[in-house]
């Protein structure tokens, strides 16, 4: 092994660390068929000539700094701090422009979707999807059909999970066009690597992602009601107990906003205000982390004590913007999923750049015979679930798992969908005994401004730590990993469009002035 | 500014002030029961529950079980550990208008309690005292002067009116001892000052008067009744030339006169008295400013103020 990699890696000492790794089954991002790829040398060659002790105690230094900073993750009411690895993930910019242009695809594909399903409906007349998948879903909410986004946007954030399969194919795994969360992280994690790994980073040219905040800052104020010039944007959590927390006092303090819990909105005669030590304050754009069947009690649950009354009829009326909107939810759906390929044809008269993984569809008769035939070897997920909750790996099942299983796709076919088990790409990851294959997804994160759809190079990769594991989940112990996406050598990096300084009064940051000189 | 992030800061504030002016008062007690054989324990540390508002207590009251509810036990409101959590509480839910060199100074805080649980009672003083340092440091050096900060500045200059008052009433009920005053006079950091001040003259009266009326010493009644003020009238946007519509100034401004244009012997005679006075002062304050900025009980009335 080390052999190979000495042949392949240039400068390279034995390193235990390494021991053991390989040969891997499936695609395995840093180590190919020839040894260690081209993509990965200056990595590998820099974690070869540390001591373990030395790599250890820099992944030490990145835990205890999250915990010091509170970057933390609520997992069954407790705070831990969110597991980052040491190793980051690179993607070189050729597989990048790929992802790139597939992610806006989708993007742009389920913004046309969503428009039509809650308008027009002219895909179910030309037959494009039955239209009960789209109103049996559990996310379809009649309750916002009519309402128009004054800029036509309706994903203002989505995050595209994506993986890349035996051949080291991106396919897409799930659309979030919700509440995608997570992209904190990315922050996050990207300052820290520049801190416990700067000789590494200094030795690549990474594509920045500072300019996130800035990016969501200004899709959320042209999504701002028609006639507001200066609108007021704020950023809606559940509170402090919810398990995304932290990811939005992140974003509410980057983009320099207020956070607001459902609590401090009151809505009157069709407008949202919030309350201030100064009375109320008029509110135009709200970037809400909540999900919706909590978001008013007066639409959907009675009960939800997360929310502000009256706020869908302010929508309504026009005179706020909630983002993501109401109902987005139809285009997350998992059976919705298996028609994206024909909405990208049918709205955008493309060819999908990105794949699905093949899926077949419980609720069609044809298809639910042959996934009971093959349930031991598919993977099952429930269409509505998301976090790897209800998801059942054929394989790994026990009898009476695949046996209660089965009586659940029996009773309720349209609830699933069934796909091949996909054996996930693998990246050098820190565990117990060193520096060994895990597997990782991919969440690249996308706004729309209504002009176009920016995708943030990178996203946030999760890596399942447990041996074989291929649920890569925060919520299921993963971890994550910083992922840098290459720029080009003649590539400027701050190549960043100034927000217009005349629409920056909320974000308060001074605007320079260029004197005359200049 | 949002009227709960405003309480979070006032919040903030009270609670920084009063781990810091808890283990001040602790460490002051602890003193006078080691360097003084004679104390009652029993009726001294008695006396200081009741001085921190514990009225019940089913045990026997001896520096142990005073230590364990006012400083180690998470489980009893009044103790450093659980005010440090509550401290947190509150910035955590104010986190995104805090500094991040002053939210991870709070969070390191919170996070070295149970380590600092295991301390001999000196040390756990001194790192209490050290922290809350840092915290104040770090957000005075951090926090821009805005309303936040004004919030986060009464709220601790009105829990250290609170706090120098309940220590005042345990040093002065303590009195004749010998050794409770310069103690007291220590444990506010004022002992060195209070000497250049008094030119080396240490009589009981002339430290209560130092504690409670002067000036220049930041920790004295007037100075902290007198930032309690600032920081109200800067708060009110009304700008007003004559009278008030604060009550929480008019109480404050009225406590402060009281105390500051009295003759010292008259407030010296009933001192447990009125240091109590003056906690009630405190504490309908902290409701006045609750209803005016917080709960917002009167909305309504500030509609006409909403361009909309």
């Amino acid at each position: 092994m080390l052999d190979t990699f000495r042949a392949y890696g240039g400068t390279v000492t034995d390193s235990p660390l390494f021991d053991g790794y390989g040969p891997v089954a499936g695609h395995d991002e840093m180590y190919g068929p020839s040894g260690v790829r081209g993509l990965y040398r200056t990595l590998y060659a820099a974690f070869a000539t540390m001591s373990p002790e030395e790599v250890r105690q820099r992944a030490d230094g990145l835990a205890s700094s999250y915990l010091e900073q509170g970057i933390t993750f609520g997992v069954a009411g407790e705070e831990r701090p969110f597991p980052l690895d040491i190793v980051p993930r690179i993607i070189e910019a050729e597989a990048w422009d790929h992802v790139e242009a597939g992610v806006k695809q989708r993007v742009k594909a389920l913004e046309a979707f969503l428009a039509d399903a809650y308008g027009a409906g002219e895909l179910f007349r030309d037959g494009v999807v039955p239209r009960e998948t789209v109103v049996t879903s559990h996310h379809y909410h009649r309750v916002v059909a009519g309402i128009e986004p004054s800029n036509g946007v309706r994903i203002h954030v989505a995050g595209i999970d994506l993986i890349r399969d035996g051949e080291g194919e991106f396919r897409v795994l799930e659309d979030n066009a919700r509440v995608p969360s997570g992209v904190s992280y990315v922050m996050t994690n990207r300052r820290a690597m520049s801190g416990g790994l700067p000789e590494v980073f200094a030795d690549h040219r990474i594509r920045p992602v500072a300019q996130y905040p800035h990016r969501l800052l200004r899709s959320l104020r042209a999504a701002a009601p028609a006639g507001v010039a200066d609108p007021t944007v704020v950023v809606l959590t559940p509170g402090v107990y919810n398990s995304a927390y932290f990811e939005h006092t992140l974003l509410a303090r980057t983009m320099g906003v207020e956070l607001v819990e459902g609590r401090d909105l009151v809505c009157h005669g069709g407008r949202v205000m919030m309350r201030t030590t100064e009375g109320l304050a008029p509110v135009h754009v709200i970037y809400r982390r909540i999900d919706d069947e909590f978001l008013d009690p007066l639409a959907f649950r009675a009960d939800s004590v997360l929310g502000v009354p009256g706020l869908i009829n302010a929508a309504r009326a026009g005179n706020v913007t909630i983002a993501n909107a109401v109902g987005n939810g139809v285009a997350d759906d998992k059976l919705l999923y298996t028609y994206v390929p024909d909405l990208i044809r049918y709205y955008l008269g493309e060819e999908p750049i990105l794949r699905n993984v093949d899926t077949w569809r419980c609720g069609d008769p044809d298809q639910l015979e042959e996934v009971l035939d093959r349930l031991d070897e598919l993977v099952l997920k429930p269409v509505d679930g998301s976090g790897g909750k209800g998801i059942v790996i054929g394989p790994s099942a026990s009898r009476e798992e695949l046996d209660d299983l089965r009586r659940r796709l029996v009773a309720a076919p349209r609830d699933w969908i069934a796909q091949p088990v996909i054996s996930l790409s693998t990246v050098p990851t820190l565990v117990e005994g060193g520096i060994r294959p895990r597997h990782v997804d991919l969440r690249p994160f996308a706004v729309n401004d209504g002009e176009d759809v920016w995708v943030l190079p990178g996203g946030l990769t999760r890596v399942a730590l447990p041996e074989g594991e291929l649920i890569v989940n925060s919520s299921r112990g993963g971890g994550s990993k910083d992922t840098w996406v290459l720029a080009r050598p003649t590539e400027p990096l701050d190549a960043e469009p100034e927000l217009d300084p005349m629409t920056t009064t909320q974000t308060m940051a001074p605007v320079s002035v260029p004197s005359e000189e200049a | 500014m949002l009227s709960r992030i405003a309480e979070s800061l006032f919040w903030i504030g009270r609670y920084l002030e009063r781990a810091d002016d808890t283990a001040r008062l602790l460490d002051v007690q602890m003193q006078v029961l080691v360097e003084d054989p004679a104390t009652d324990e029993l009726s001294s540390c008695r006396q200081l529950f009741a001085v921190m508002g514990i009225e019940e207590y089913a045990g026997v009251p001896n520096r142990w079980t005073m230590l364990d509810l006012l400083a180690y036990d998470a489980t009893s409101p009044s103790s450093i550990a659980a005010v440090i959590g509550s401290m947190r509480e509150a910035a955590r839910s104010a986190r995104e208008v805090l500094s991040t060199d002053v939210w991870s100074a709070i969070n390191t805080t919170w996070q070295g309690v149970p380590a600092v649980t295991s301390m001999r009672p000196v040390e756990m003083f001194n790192w209490v005292r050290r922290r809350t340092a840092m915290i104040a440091g770090t957000a005075d050096d951090s926090m821009p002067r805005d309303q936040g900060w004004y919030f986060y500045v009464l709220g601790r200059s009105i829990e250290r009116t609170d706090m120098t008052a309940r220590l005042l009433s345990t040093a002065a009920s303590a009195g004749g001892t010998g050794i409770a005053w310069p103690n007291t006079l220590r444990a506010c950091g004022g002992y060195e000052s209070f000497l250049r001040t008094y030119r080396g003259i240490e009589t009981d009266s002339a430290a209560a008067e130092y504690l409670l009326l002067d000036r220049w010493f930041p920790r004295s009644l007037v100075s902290s009744l007198t930032e309690a003020e600032r920081a109200l009238q800067r708060l009110d946007i009304t700008g007003r030339r004559a009278g008030f519509r604060d009550e929480a100034l008019r109480l404050l401004g009225r406590a402060r006169t009281e105390i500051e244009y009295r003759p010292l012997g008259e407030i010296l005679e009933t001192m447990p008295f009125e240091m109590e006075r003056l906690q009630r002062v405190c504490a309908a304050a902290n409701d006045a400013i609750t209803s005016r900025y917080f709960a917002q009980e009167d909305w309504h009335t500030w509609r006409g103020r909403v361009s909309l």
